[in-house]
């Protein structure tokens, strides 16, 4: 049964329980702060006489930071408004979200039957709708044309008046918290927070100008006891990419994106009885979870490029074009000596039993694929970095399981000073003609230290040049912060995956192994360019966050995805073919008149792939056209479930009335092979998702 | 002697500098202010040093003030943002419980039905996340949705969204206890 006043019941309540303000700390108060008001006035005039600031900090009082730690905080501030001001608007938005992002995020809420059962008893939208539209950036804020259109590479758009506000809200907060660490302990959180914002989105801006979001999540639901850890997860995300004409931007390009983190985040909301949230949705990595057999090169290429076109499972009117590209699997045994350094976060907050011990665990799983000549060092951060373990050969296995052993949890994360160490052990480990990598397992709790983000993702990618790839293993949930994670191995030239369950860390580091360590092409790039005979529409589905600018397809200097050995790349199209009643567009009257099939093109498009040899400056380049004809096509099926299942996560304005139920059956229908099991069980996930959504 | 002054005037005039209108202003503001921090962080304690740290942060911010904000709102969002900050290092820290979840059971209630009612309230605030407690905290305090989603910095859809939530949240929890 419900009652529509629960909220004036709580307004009354609350007003009962609100206590007045005690009168001698108020007297104090009032009287702290007229003080700390003339002392700022003072100072402010003899800043404006000498400009040196310093006089300022004579008016904070209390146990405060030094004046060190102090302009460090401010001077990281003044640097995520500047920095977020320049990248863009969703990004400011982000920025904002972030800041006012509260760490207690996962306290109990009833159980998801409960929460299903219950309608809203004002005529508030319908739960699903809204649930899944509140993500603020992806839907409240659109896109502008601008920033989907034309990403920057690593910063610079110029604000538009939209965001100038924003820049002006922004800085009147970042000031506010700023003055707010003059009378508090300066903990660095409240600083960092909003640097992640700022510096993942504009790590995503590598790619693309807008950027990372900050979970504002549907509300979880746990039937267990009363409060929980508070959960501090901040997520990367980007609106989805909107609708593009074909006659006004016919070339869409975007880097390959072999992470598969946001289906394990997925499942393991959806395993926790929760829809995940929408911001930890990136469809691109769900897709690309899954292995799709395609065939192998042969030719001697790294990679081969295979194209299907199938319709649109929910739309009759519009297509989709798969592009797949499948990495060669080279001869294992000639495979070269691999160093690896785990660099492992040991801070208290891995210290939950889906942490450090199935940390362990997977470790240990991934030693038996090693090769006696391969090397293996341990690097420990929590506080002060360590190494744990030297350079061994993996031969010696026993004494690298016992270093393993030997972690345990405890102190803060000091991302930084562990990275650098790892860093510094993979470059005393590196010998002509073996491939060195960091596997960086971490809840993501880079919050303690030198942990300006965007300093240590400057840092990574300043690193990358030496060679040395950089993987991030997300674990665990309650702060993963995916937002740094993804930033971090996207600058890092390596790959993201979060590992939930001992079965995931089979997949990732035992079956995938040699795809997960042996990059076989580095800066892979995709340009697509639509015939616009043929196409009207087209929106990319996915890679939100891996969007390029056109010129930076032909741009070697700029960065993209790696392709590791064996692994396979799904990217969908959705496209309306001219003549479709699904445009969505009208024509334009004064336009130049669209080539009507005058040379009776059968092709929808050419595709345009580029990639360097691992080790290599110059880029190669592949072309192929994309034929029109439909054809039968499971992966492409199978993709386009996945990319449905996807979309209705996150919320999309594009599939109709298509439903879960939908999904399910186009899954159950393309299982393919499915060896391990991977497709059915994305089939038990919709199901669940389904029954966790009504 | 300056009472007729809009608390926006004397933010600008308390910005450019006059003590005596910063003095005004914050006496003015101070219980609502007090208020809000109470509902903020569920704790008495917590509350009166939340209040601290603002009106000792506040001269250093007022110059960042700007007419297009209604003090109220403003000073909302200085609050709001403190009150983060104070989590966050608690979290931290301390890894803390958090605010209504460690409610102080001190206040003696005068009825077993003030008890009562007492406890249903804690058990509710404490069942909400903190987005959702923050905005329940702002629009109690009769700021419309829009002015809340000003302060918190999120659009009025995602209030509107975060207030159907608390409803939802708050049925189930009475549903659940019914149940029991």
């Amino acid at each position: 049964m419900t009652r529509p006043d629960d909220i004036d019941d709580l307004k009354a309540a609350l007003s009962a329980a609100t206590p007045r303000p005690d009168p001698e700390r108020r007297a104090a108060n009032l009287r702290h702060a007229r003080e700390n008001f003339a002392a700022h006035a003072q100072a402010r005039t003899k800043e404006s006489h000498s400009r040196q600031g310093t006089e300022g900090a004579t008016r904070h009082r209390s146990a405060g930071p030094d004046r060190g730690l102090l302009t460090g905080v401010m001077t990281m501030l003044s640097r995520m408004t500047t920095r977020g001001g320049l990248v863009a608007t969703t990004a400011i938005f982000a920025g904002c979200l972030l800041v006012l992002t509260p760490q207690g995020r996962e306290v109990l809420t009833p159980g998801p039957f409960l929460r299903g059962e219950a309608e809203p008893p004002s005529p508030q939208p319908a739960p699903d709708a809204e649930e899944t539209r509140d993500p603020a950036p992806s839907t409240d804020r659109p896109v502008t044309g601008s920033t989907a259109g034309q990403p920057t590479d690593d910063a610079v758009t110029a604000p538009d008046p939209l965001n100038a506000t924003r820049m002006a809200e922004s800085e009147e907060e970042s000031d506010l918290d700023g003055g707010m660490m003059d009378n508090m302990l300066a903990a660095p959180a409240p600083a960092v927070r909003p640097e992640i914002a700022g510096r993942s989105a504009e790590a995503a801006a590598a790619e693309s100008d807008f950027g990372g979001l900050a979970r504002d999540n549907a509300p979880t639901a746990e039937g267990e006891a009363l409060p929980l850890a508070p959960d501090t997860e901040a997520f990367a995300n980007a609106a989805p990419s909107d609708l593009k004409i074909t006659a006004e931007a016919p070339v869409s390009t975007f880097s390959i994106d072999v992470d598969t983190a946001s289906w394990s985040i997925v499942r393991s909301s959806l395993m926790r009885g929760e829809l995940p949230p929408p911001a930890a949705v990136r469809i691109e990595e769900m897709i690309n979870y899954f292995p799709y057999a395609y065939p192998a090169p042969g030719d001697g290429a790294p990679f081969r490029a295979e194209l299907g076109v199938i319709e649109t499972p929910w739309n009759a009117g519009t297509r989709l074009v798969r592009i797949g590209l499948q990495g060669e699997l080279p001869e294992l045994d000639a495979r070269p000596p691999l160093n690896l350094v785990f660099l492992i976060d040991t801070s208290g907050s891995m210290d939950a039993a889906d942490k450090l011990p199935l940390l362990r665990q997977s470790f240990r799983l991934m030693l038996s694929e090693l090769r006696p000549e391969d090397e293996v060092a341990i690097v420990a951060y929590a506080g002060s970095a360590g190494r744990v373990l030297d350079p061994t050969p993996a031969g010696d296995r026993q004494a690298i399981l016992d270093a393993l052993d030997r972690l345990s949890a405890g102190g803060s994360t000091n991302g930084q000073g562990g990275l650098q160490q790892a860093y510094a052990v993979a470059e005393g480990m590196a010998d002509e003609g073996e491939v060195s990598r960091i596997l960086l397992a971490t809840d993501g709790d880079f919050n303690v230290g030198l942990s300006d983000p965007s300093a240590l993702t400057d840092y990574v990618g300043e690193k990358r040049r030496t060679g040395t790839y950089l993987s991030v293993l997300g674990f665990g949930r309650g702060n993963l912060d995916d937002a740094t994670m993804q930033a971090l191995a996207q600058n890092g030239n390596g790959t993201a995956a979060y590992i939930d369950t001992l079965n995931e860390a089979q997949k990732v580091l035992v079956d995938q192994l040699s795809g997960a360590l042996f990059p076989i092409a580095d800066d892979v790039k995709i340009q697509v360019e639509f015939n616009p005979a043929t196409v009207a529409e087209y929106r990319l589905i996915g890679y939100e966050t891996r969007a390029l600018r056109r010129e930076d397809f032909n741009n070697d200097a700029v960065d993209a995805g790696e392709l590791g050995a064996g692994h396979s790349v799904t990217a969908l199209y959705e496209i309306t073919p001219v003549g479709s009643d699904a445009r969505l567009t009208d024509p334009l009257r004064y336009a130049p008149a669209e080539a009507k099939g005058t040379d009776a093109s059968d092709e929808y498009g050419f595709l345009r792939l580029r990639y360097k040899v691992p080790g290599e400056d110059e880029s190669r380049l592949i072309e192929t056209p994309i034929p029109s004809e439909l054809s039968a096509d499971e992966n492409a099926s199978f993709a386009a479930a996945i990319a449905g299942f996807g979309e209705l996560l996150r919320g999309s304005d594009y599939l109709g009335d298509w439903s879960y139920a939908a999904a399910i059956e186009l899954a159950g229908a393309n299982q393919g092979a499915d060896t391990f099991g991977y497709r059915s069980e994305a089939v038990r996930l919709m199901r669940l998702a389904q029954s966790l959504s009504q | 002697m300056r009472m007729k002054v809009s608390d926006e005037d004397l933010a600008l005039a308390a910005g450019a500098g006059d003590g005596e209108a910063f003095a005004v202003l914050l006496e003015r503001q101070y219980d609502r202010l007090f208020g809000l921090c109470f509902r903020l962080t569920g704790s008495r304690a917590e509350a009166e040093d939340l209040t601290q740290d603002i009106c000792a942060a506040l001269p250093a911010k007022l110059s960042s003030y700007r007419r297009q904000a209604r003090v109220s709102t403003w000073l909302y969002r200085v609050a709001v943002n403190a009150a983060h900050d104070r989590r966050r290092r608690r979290a931290s820290y301390m890894k803390a419980t958090e605010g209504w979840g460690d409610w102080e059971q001190a206040r003696a209630a005068d009825s077993a039905a003030e008890t009562q009612r007492q406890d249903w309230l804690i058990r509710a605030m404490a069942s909400l996340s903190e987005d959702l407690r923050d905005t329940l905290a702002l629009v109690l305090d009769d700021l419309t949705h829009a002015e809340a989603a000003d302060v918190l910095g999120v659009s009025e859809g995602t209030i509107s969204w975060r207030m159907s939530e608390v409803r939802k949240h708050l049925r189930a929890l009475k549903e659940k206890e019914e149940a029991e």
